[in-house]
């Protein structure tokens, strides 16, 4: 028999009361947000309660808003899987500016590099990881490139001339 | 400052100074770098070895890091199709496909049968060819050239099936919103039908070759296993999952594009060695082969693309006299569509896993952010633990058993 | 023997007697190293795989001499760039070209090796002759094998008709010097 969204929901109410909030169908995925300082047990309940058994973690993914408000800058997005009963849910959280989380390292595994890349993108600070260093960009990098304000192309560039393509010239 | 947060090799040093031996002899770093002959791709691995054997591995990666990600947020999304081939480039036409199915489901279009079973067969086909690339050069690092060179003239045979349906060898940028660009020629469907005659005859030869040699069995039995549930805990998926013992296929689990009219198995190993690896994939081979016959009997007539000039671009010959398609066609191209605001994840089965694209739109023409879940970033995670204590050769070995392709690991 | 149809390469000009061919050192040396160029193939991406495709038995890159691939710099004539090379590289493909021993020629395989290709963004370099010099460029993405070869044979001929003073020449070491090397 498969998991029920209601009942899904009612589990999740029932333990965490008010941390957890808008649970919606995003067409075939069941999404729900939490709050920052409850996800780890969120998503510890998800894992570890017998009837949900999500024990795998297909995805993490941070987001950034520049246009939101501030308590809502940043998003960092999991998605779990449930093989047996062949569900998969979603869990988002969002984060102000400076944004810190509790790590996950410690329920799956493989979302080791998955917050490290989250850091190297957008700075998400994860507390409690092993080793929250930069995995795709250059160690020396100081900026975080994923994030709305930082800029496609590098700025060092003579080569092109930026008349022909629209922009407003950046180096000279 | 925590210890691993030192670059590998000044950590290891520090290793090293700690646990001198009384004779004098020392554990010794060992850089397996990012242009080595047996990485297939550049990413790197310190060692911290003691002689022959590894005691601790790092790995460094980011080599090839070209921003997919933040390419694809300036991109409309016949663009972005450029980028995902150039993921796993083994097998582009997955890569392809199943960006057109995340941009089909977001824009709630339904894609003719006709075109379904025809993306299933060019499907089937790269996948054909990425685990022919993974066999051929595990054989290779274990010291057989001969396997190599045979099964890349059958590749060659599949580039030409891909020359006649998109014009591109290896980077396809196949398919369009809703279906094919054009009908498959009459040439394609010939060489098809010969490829599926000669095809078996000579991976049946590159098999015996390799499933009971005394040499290549000692090279890879026993070596580089993992169980279940690591595995699962790593994130793996794909034909290292299946080896490990665990049937987890997103053909059967969520069938896309009418895989589930089509009869076949899952094949699982055992033990998750890198012999059973090599036998899924081949197994999967012959599996992706009954697919494709299945898919060319059962072929219905129709459409070869859905019927939306919101979306499709126009055949040439209408843009140049139709006012209509003309304005469809600039529409298109410059991105000025109807974009739904929605939140979509859309996995397929890969060549190495589960390949997700979850796509978050704001109603512009380009994507607000796109993330890719490119299963080799996930599963190479477990590398450093699965050669813990093996000699170097076998770490080669286990590498290429993995199927790590630089392109997918770094995006 | 047989006739066969391969063609062999012709001797350079010369004048021929009795039991003596005179000709050019630079024409000797020239033919020499043309058709022994070793390849250092640095395949990063998706052209490391048509270069496999090169290499294989269909479009034979052996033929023209390089039988020997080499992936030790210090053996090997020819460095191949092929694919991508990010910022994040190019300390190591400026160390690999170092250890290259004289004379050494380059040529980079593809749009993102010869200019940065479809990834203009800030982590790609945008070709590689911002770091090392460059002798032939193959465009495309990724180029046909008949495409990589036909760059090689390009090399060839620069190859054959370089002089034997060239790397010691003031040029050169201009070249090399405005590279920092």
């Amino acid at each position: 028999m498969a998991l029920e969204t209601a009942f899904i929901q009612e589990k999740l109410s029932q333990t965490f009361g008010n941390n957890v909030f808008n649970f919606e169908m995003k067409r075939d995925i069941f999404t729900f947000e939490a709050t920052s300082d409850t996800i780890h047990e969120v998503i510890r309940f998800l894992k570890e309660q017998e009837d949900l058994n999500f024990h795998f973690l297909t995805d993490l993914t941070g987001i950034h808003f520049p246009d939101n408000d501030d308590s809502h800058q940043f998003a960092v997005v999991y998605q779990l899987h449930n093989w047996i009963k062949n569900m998969r849910i979603r869990v988002k959280t969002y984060l102000p500016e400076n944004p810190e989380l509790e790590t996950i390292t410690d329920l799956f595994l493989c979302s080791n590099w998955m917050e490290r890349e989250a850091w190297d993108f957008f700075g998400i600070n994860f507390k409690g990881h092993p080793q929250l260093k930069r995995i795709l960009n250059m160690d020396e990098m100081v900026s975080h490139p994923m994030r709305k304000e930082f800029p496609m192309e590098d700025s060092g560039r003579t080569d092109k001339d930026d008349r022909f393509f629209g922009r407003i010239s950046i180096n000279g | 400052m925590s210890d691993l947060l030192l670059p590998p090799e000044h950590r290891y040093a520090k290793l090293i100074e700690q646990s001198r031996n009384e004779d004098g002899s020392e554990f010794s770093i060992l850089n397996l770098g990012p242009t080595h002959p047996a990485t297939h791709g550049i990413f790197q691995n310190i060692l911290l070895m003691d002689g022959e054997r590894i005691i601790e591995a790092e790995p460094t990666i980011g080599y090839i890091h070209r921003a997919f990600e933040k390419i694809a947020e300036n991109r409309p999304f016949y663009q972005i199709n450029v980028l995902t081939d150039r993921m796993n480039y083994c097998s582009s036409p997955i890569n392809n496909m199943a960006w057109w199915m995340t941009v089909e489901k977001l824009l709630n279009i339904e894609v003719p049968k006709r075109a379904q079973y025809l993306r299933v067969i060019v499907m089937e086909l790269a996948r054909i060819t990425d685990h022919l690339i993974c066999n051929s050069i595990l054989g290779v690092d274990t010291g057989a050239y001969t396997g190599f060179l045979y099964v890349f003239q059958l590749r060659e045979k599949v580039y030409e099936i891909y020359e006649e349906i998109c014009g591109a060898r290896l980077t396809t940028n196949m398919g369009r919103i809703g279906g094919f660009e054009r009908e498959w020629s009459e040439e394609a469907f010939k060489k098809l039908n010969i490829f599926l005659e000669e095809f078996p005859i000579a991976w049946k030869e590159f098999e015996n070759l390799f499933e009971r040699n005394r040499i290549f069995i000692d090279r890879t039995v026993n070596v580089g296993g993992i169980t279940a549930e690591k595995a699962m805990a790593y994130g793996f998926t794909g034909p290292n999952l299946r080896a490990a013992g665990i049937d987890y296929d997103v053909r059967k689990a969520a069938p896309y594009s009418s895989y589930e009219d089509f009869e076949f198995d899952v094949p699982v190993g055992k033990s998750g060695d890198t012999y059973d690896r090599f036998c899924v994939r081949n197994a999967e081979v012959w599996e992706s082969i009954s697919i494709i016959k299945q898919a060319l009997a059962k072929l219905p007539e129709g459409p070869i693309h859905a019927d939306v000039p919101d979306y499709y671009l126009p055949p040439k010959e209408d843009v140049y006299t139709n006012m209509e398609s003309l304005i469809y066609h600039f529409k298109i191209v410059m991105g000025e569509v109807p974009v739904p605001v929605d939140e979509i994840y859309h996995a397929v089965e890969g060549g190495n896993g589960e390949l997700g694209f979850y796509l978050t739109s704001d109603g512009s023409r380009t994507p607000y952010r796109l993330k890719f879940r490119r299963p080799c970033y996930v599963y190479y995670q477990a590398y450093p633990e699965m050669i813990k204590g093996a000699m170097l050769s076998d770490a080669i070995v286990i590498l290429s058993s993995l199927n790590v392709i630089a392109g997918e690991l770094d995006a | 023997m047989s006739e066969t149809k391969t063609n062999m390469v012709a001797p350079p000009e010369g004048v021929v007697g009795e039991g003596f061919f005179a000709t050019k050192l630079n024409d000797v040396v020239g033919m020499a190293r043309a058709n022994s160029l070793w390849p250092l193939p640095f395949a990063t991406s998706c052209c490391g795989i048509e270069f496999m495709a090169t290499m294989a038995s269909h479009y034979d890159l052996a033929r023209f001499g390089s039988e020997r691939v080499s992936f030790s710099p210090r053996q090997a004539d020819m460095l191949m760039v092929m694919g991508t090379i990010s910022k994040k590289m190019a300390p190591i493909l400026r160390q690999v070209y170092e250890q290259m021993s004289e004379p050494r020629w380059v040529i980079a395989v593809g749009a993102c090796a010869s200019s940065g290709g479809v990834f203009d963004t800030y982590s790609v370099l945008q070709g590689i002759d911002k770091v090392i010099p460059v002798d032939v460029y193959v465009p495309g993405c990724p180029p046909r094998p008949e495409q990589i070869v036909d760059g090689v044979m390009r090399l060839q001929e620069l190859v054959r008709n370089e002089s034997v003073r060239r790397r010691n020449s003031p040029e050169y070491k201009e070249l090399l010097a405005s590279y920092n090397l």
